[in-house]
């Protein structure tokens, strides 16, 4: 059995809160994991993470990498000495998974749901599993604050915005987000309306279904490559209101997808880009 | 037990067909050196990949642990689990699809005589693999019934029919009055790994964004999927096939000859034919489906073992299983141990270290009759 030194020490040097030894090893398997234990100072941890886990940028610079979070390693999780992995639901292969959780090291699965209480369990579950019950509920109170406030904002506007949201424009081909996916959550929390809300998850969009659906907005994330080509340049995206309007907004993935501490100034960020004109403050996006 | 390849009232030959009989004793005796060898690398091998991995083990942490049981108290419960659910079913697992797809790479080309022939290049893998994917994404509707009959068989038993359709279409398409194309099998299996594609292709528009993850990572081949109830449910194919072969050489030798000859010598090609497609199929869906497809070690095995002591099925096809399952072992380890903690797919190593030989062999033949 491997015991680092340096595990050593911080099992020495950490001053346990409760009765229970606290983790001093944490495997952290998903972005909003990773950011929740870093927003609570409690980064020194965190003995891996994984390749969702691109906020903030330390966190993928510093520490070991397991991998993408679907294509873990039952054997490479293992392999870090941990004292406890945090999981975000969706980790995969089942397999992997499976043999993670016969090891005898604590597992905690966390729940991944887009709603608002998912969100705010999520803050509180991961919290509470490196002690910091009480930061953790502050965490939650202030999200939830913050979330009450740009609903209560939003309530003043008559006429939803039309929203698409594509995930990649690749030559001439679009993938658009429709209902069960985190983008399909964060227009409807941003207070607009998702045009492809009828299809389930993610599918390539028929240019003729496009011009259909009138979007007056096109939401994208903000990356370079192939997936983040130009939508107006295909003709049908380009009639559209959103088109003949040059509607196209980009926000960075892991901020308004990521489904974590940041999640209520991402909505709000999206709010007021959706809606410049309806007094929501100022866009934190630079 | 009587040779399957043997034809009853047929005259035994008094010595067997071979490539080159003034090289024959020399060479059995670098077959069998090399049996020797190979063997022995196996053994070895099998204890390194035991021994290594991204978590550190000792060698002798790792051997009280074996001796201790999968139940033992040795060790801490998560490296008990390393060795016994994660490592040791793995390793066994590798050896055993390394061992087929070695060995089918083998009887391929010898029952089309040409070097080329591999399940994966000629649409065999492709069969098998979309059958599989079907079952994945279909067997919470259309295939509930038969997913649920076979259980843990159901993707084994699946990619094995796909397989089989696969090679005996390709057969068909690429033989003609007893004479196989190799030009025509090949333009065949492309056809048919487009069509597969197209199928496959149609499933993945029909599933869900997890069950697309899933199919992504295990399209690239991989053996990190490991668990002793995969080692069960593939055994039973992998291991009759490697047992079955053996019989099967002595025909192939006669093949070589082309099936006219091979006729005369008391050889029934037809049956010959028929069983080695479907030993071919067996091992090939079985490993298709227990570990994705992995390409190349069928082409790269046979093809050094043929260097080393010539075409002789009798030594081909043991010395191919060995060796597949040697070079499967040995990428395996590189993909657990590269990016540990993370994992490379192992389909990516075979291909790499695969196609460049693979070039290597084009290149050659270039100028011989039948390319």
């Amino acid at each position: 059995m491997r015991t680092p030194v340096a595990a050593l020490l911080l099992a020495l040097l950490a001053v346990p809160a409760s009765a229970e030894p606290l983790p001093t090893r944490v495997v952290s398997i998903g972005g909003a994991i990773t950011e929740v234990l870093y927003a609570l100072g409690e980064d020194k941890r965190i003995a891996a993470v994984d390749t969702t886990s691109v906020y903030p940028p330390a966190a993928l610079s510093e520490k070991p990498n397991v991998g993408y979070m679907r294509g873990l390693s039952a054997e490479g999780v293992l392999s870090l000495s941990p004292d406890l992995i945090l999981m975000e639901d969706g980790a995969g292969p089942k397999e992997a998974v499976a043999l993670i959780d016969a090891a005898g090291v604590p597992v905690r699965h966390v729940p991944s749901g887009y709603s608002v209480p998912d969100l705010l369990q999520k803050m509180r579950l991961v919290a509470a599993a490196v002690g910091r019950d009480e930061e953790g509920e502050a965490l939650a109170q202030r999200m939830a604050g913050e979330l009450e406030a740009l609903r209560g904002d939003l309530a003043e506007i008559k006429s939803k915005r039309r929203v698409l949201f594509l995930l990649s424009v690749a030559d001439g081909r679009a993938n658009a987000a429709g209902h069960g996916t985190g983008a399909d959550a964060v227009i409807r929390l941003a207070g607009a309306e998702n045009v492809f809300g009828d299809m389930e998850g993610y599918k390539m969009l028929s240019p003729e279904s496009a011009a259909a659906l009138k979007p007056d907005v096109i939401l994208m994330l903000d990356r370079a490559g192939p997936g983040g080509g130009d939508p107006l340049a295909i003709p049908a995206l380009a009639a559209t209101p959103a088109g003949q309007a040059g509607a196209v907004i980009r926000m960075d993935a892991a901020y308004l997808l990521g489904f974590g501490p940041r999640t209520p100034a991402a909505l709000r960020d999206l709010a007021v880009r959706l809606y410049p004109d309806a007094g929501l403050g100022a866009s934190l996006v630079r | 037990m009587r040779r399957l390849g043997a034809r009853r009232g047929a005259p035994r030959e008094a010595s067997e067909p071979s490539a080159a009989p003034a090289l024959a004793g020399d060479r059995s005796a670098k077959a069998r050196l090399a049996t020797l060898l190979l063997a022995l690398l196996l053994a070895a091998t099998l204890i390194v990949a035991l021994g290594t991995g991204p978590a550190l083990l000792s060698p002798r942490a790792v051997a009280a642990i074996l001796l201790a049981g999968p139940k033992g108290e040795v060790a801490s419960l998560a490296d008990t689990v390393i060795v016994w659910q994660i490592r040791l079913p793995r390793v066994l697992l590798g050896a055993l699809v390394g061992a087929s797809l070695g060995l089918v790479g083998a009887m391929m080309q010898g029952l089309f005589r040409n070097p080329l022939a591999d399940p994966g290049l000629i649409g065999v893998s492709s069969g098998a693999a979309f059958a599989a994917v079907a079952t994945i994404v279909l067997s919470g509707s259309v295939l509930a019934p038969f997913a649920a009959a076979l259980g843990l068989y159901a993707l084994p038993v699946s990619a094995f029919g796909g397989g089989l359709a696969a090679t005996l279409l390709i057969y068909r398409v690429g033989t003609r009055a007893g004479q196989s194309s190799v030009a025509l099998i090949l333009l065949a299996g492309i056809a048919l790994g487009a069509f597969a594609a197209a199928g496959t292709g149609f499933l993945v528009y029909l599933s869900n964004d997890n069950q697309l993850r899933d199919l992504t990572f295990w399209s690239l081949g991989g053996l990190g999927g490991a668990t002793w109830a995969k080692l069960w449910a593939g055994l039973p194919m992998m291991g009759a096939a490697l047992l079955a072969a053996p019989f099967l050489a002595r025909g192939l030798n006669g093949i070589v000859l082309g099936e006219a000859e091979a006729y005369h010598l008391g050889i029934r090609v037809q049956r010959l034919k028929r069983l080695t497609i479907v030993i071919v199929a067996l091992a090939t869906g079985a490993a298709v489906a227990v570990s994705g497809t992995i390409g190349f070690v069928g082409i790269v095995v046979p093809h050094l073992l043929r260097l080393w002591f010539g075409p002789d099925h009798r030594h081909l096809l043991p010395n191919a299983a060995l060796g597949g399952a040697v070079l499967l072992l040995v990428a395996d380890m590189a993909a657990r141990t590269l990016v540990a903690p993370a994992e490379l797919p192992i389909g990516i190593l075979t291909a790499a270290l695969g196609a460049p030989v693979f070039l290597w062999i084009l290149l050659r033949r270039r100028g011989l009759a039948g390319l």
